[in-house]
This record gives C-alpha cells, sequence and structure tokens, in this order.
C-alpha cells in the first residue's frame, strides 16, 4: 500500500510498474487519475489551490483503503493527492488498484474514488475571472458514496 | 478543559486564525461548539444551525455528541472538496 500527498506531478505508468515489480500474481490494475479542468460551475477556472490537513489526510486514506480491503481481495493499492497551486490539465489524484482479476480492481477502485471525496480532509479554492472562490461540496458526491453503503 | 483548535479552508479564512487554545467549560462537541458560536459574529454565523461543517477530534470526524478529553486536537472545516 502506497499514500502520498504531494504538491509533484505523479506519473501513472511508473507508478503502474512499481506495482507489479517482481509479481506475477496480479492479474489486473485498475487505475482512476481526476484532472483539474478549465470550467465549473458555469465559469472558466483559471487555476486551483489544493489544501489538506495534514496528519489525517494520510489517516483518512488509509482507513478507506482499509475498508476496501475488507470488501475485495487486493494485492496492492496506490493513492497519490496532489496539494498546492494547480492549472487547467495538470492531474490532481490517482488511484491504483491490483488484483488477481479485474472484477475486483475496478470496483475497488471506484469505491477508494468515491470515498476520498467525501472522507479525505482536501479542499480546492478556484481563481476565476470574477475572483477566488473555494468550492463547494457535491451531493452527487455523497450519493456516489452511498451506493456502496451495505 | 483545554483544547487545541485547528481551521481549515473557507473557515480559516472566514474565522480569522488557523489555530488556538481554548478552555473549554463543558464536555462534548456541541458544547465546543456552542462556546465557539456565543462569541458572535462570523463565529455565530458559520457555526449556526443547519450550517455545514465538520468536527474532528484527533483526526476523525465524531458526531456532535462526541465526549472531548483534555489536550484533544479539535479541527473544524467545511465538507471536503478533493479528488
Amino acid at each position: 500500500m502506497k499514500i502520498v500527498v504531494q504538491a509533484e506531478v505523479f506519473d501513472l505508468g511508473a507508478e503502474v510498474n512499481a506495482m507489479r515489480q517482481g509479481r506475477t500474481d496480479i492479474g489486473a490494475v485498475a487505475s482512476f487519475v481526476g484532472l483539474a479542468r478549465d470550467m465549473n460551475e458555469g465559469s472558466g477556472v483559471q487555476a486551483m489551490t489544493l489544501e489538506h490537513y495534514p496528519g489525517m489526510t494520510e489517516k483518512a486514506l488509509a482507513a478507506l483503503i482499509d475498508e476496501a480491503n475488507v470488501r475485495w481481495t487486493l494485492l496492492d493499492v496506490t493513492v497519490i493527492h496532489r496539494v498546492g497551486r494547480l492549472l487547467p490539465g495538470d492531474s490532481i489524484v490517482l488511484v491504483a488498484v491490483a488484483s488477481s482479476h479485474r472484477g475486483e480492481a475496478f470496483a475497488a477502485c471506484e469505491f477508494i474514488m468515491d470515498a476520498l471525496k467525501t472522507r479525505a480532509p482536501f479542499w480546492k479554492k478556484e481563481e476565476t475571472a470574477e475572483g477566488e472562490r473555494w468550492v463547494d461540496a457535491r451531493a452527487s458526491d455523497d450519493t456516489a458514496v452511498a451506493r456502496w453503503a451495505k | 478543559m483545554k483544547l487545541n483548535m485547528l481551521y481549515f479552508a473557507r473557515l480559516r479564512e472566514r474565522f480569522g486564525v488557523a489555530e488556538e487554545s481554548v478552555e473549554l467549560a463543558g464536555t462534548t462537541v456541541m458544547d465546543l461548539v456552542a462556546q465557539l458560536q456565543a462569541r458572535g459574529g462570523v463565529w455565530a454565523e458559520e457555526l449556526a444551525a443547519g450550517r455545514s461543517f465538520r468536527v474532528a477530534v484527533n483526526q476523525e470526524i465524531v458526531a456532535p455528541e462526541a465526549a472531548l478529553t483534555d489536550n484533544a486536537e479539535i479541527a473544524i472545516f467545511p465538507p471536503v472538496t478533493g479528488g
């Protein structure tokens, strides 16, 4: 398991290769990369700054990966989340899940991303032509994570 | 009891403070929120009933009924928007 919060860009290929290195039991790797868009709530976004709660962030990410490990049989999980100032087109988050079969890898990757959106303490502030604004939490993110409730 | 308070994101900016030490007369998260509301101004406004905010005790999100302990790390922040 790898959990990293960093300002630097990440390399999806390098991260997936690191998971596979020296192993022959992995049959599937599902990955998700979230990107910064140039548009939100109907207005152009010139840049965004991501803030987090050091300490709690890592704990919250570890807790939701633990939950994924209880629900599915996973061989490895990598979560990398960037912080600081990002521009449209920049990568924000990477979730990669390795498993024996694709079904578990797909499901766990989506679950971890949905849970991250509502439980990991990150906040986005956007820069627009009208000034700066904090992004509001979306009801659709609550709906997305609720699908996983047992 | 003494509590170590942290504020994040929009609430940090609104309150104009990132961290502070608070002496709490009560015992629960609800008591703490009531004491902060009593400061008036932006505190009363942002922590009013019906406003959306989260409270974490020692880095775990808790319910309003949660009991607090001396020297706990308490964070108050808006609903999260990462990913």
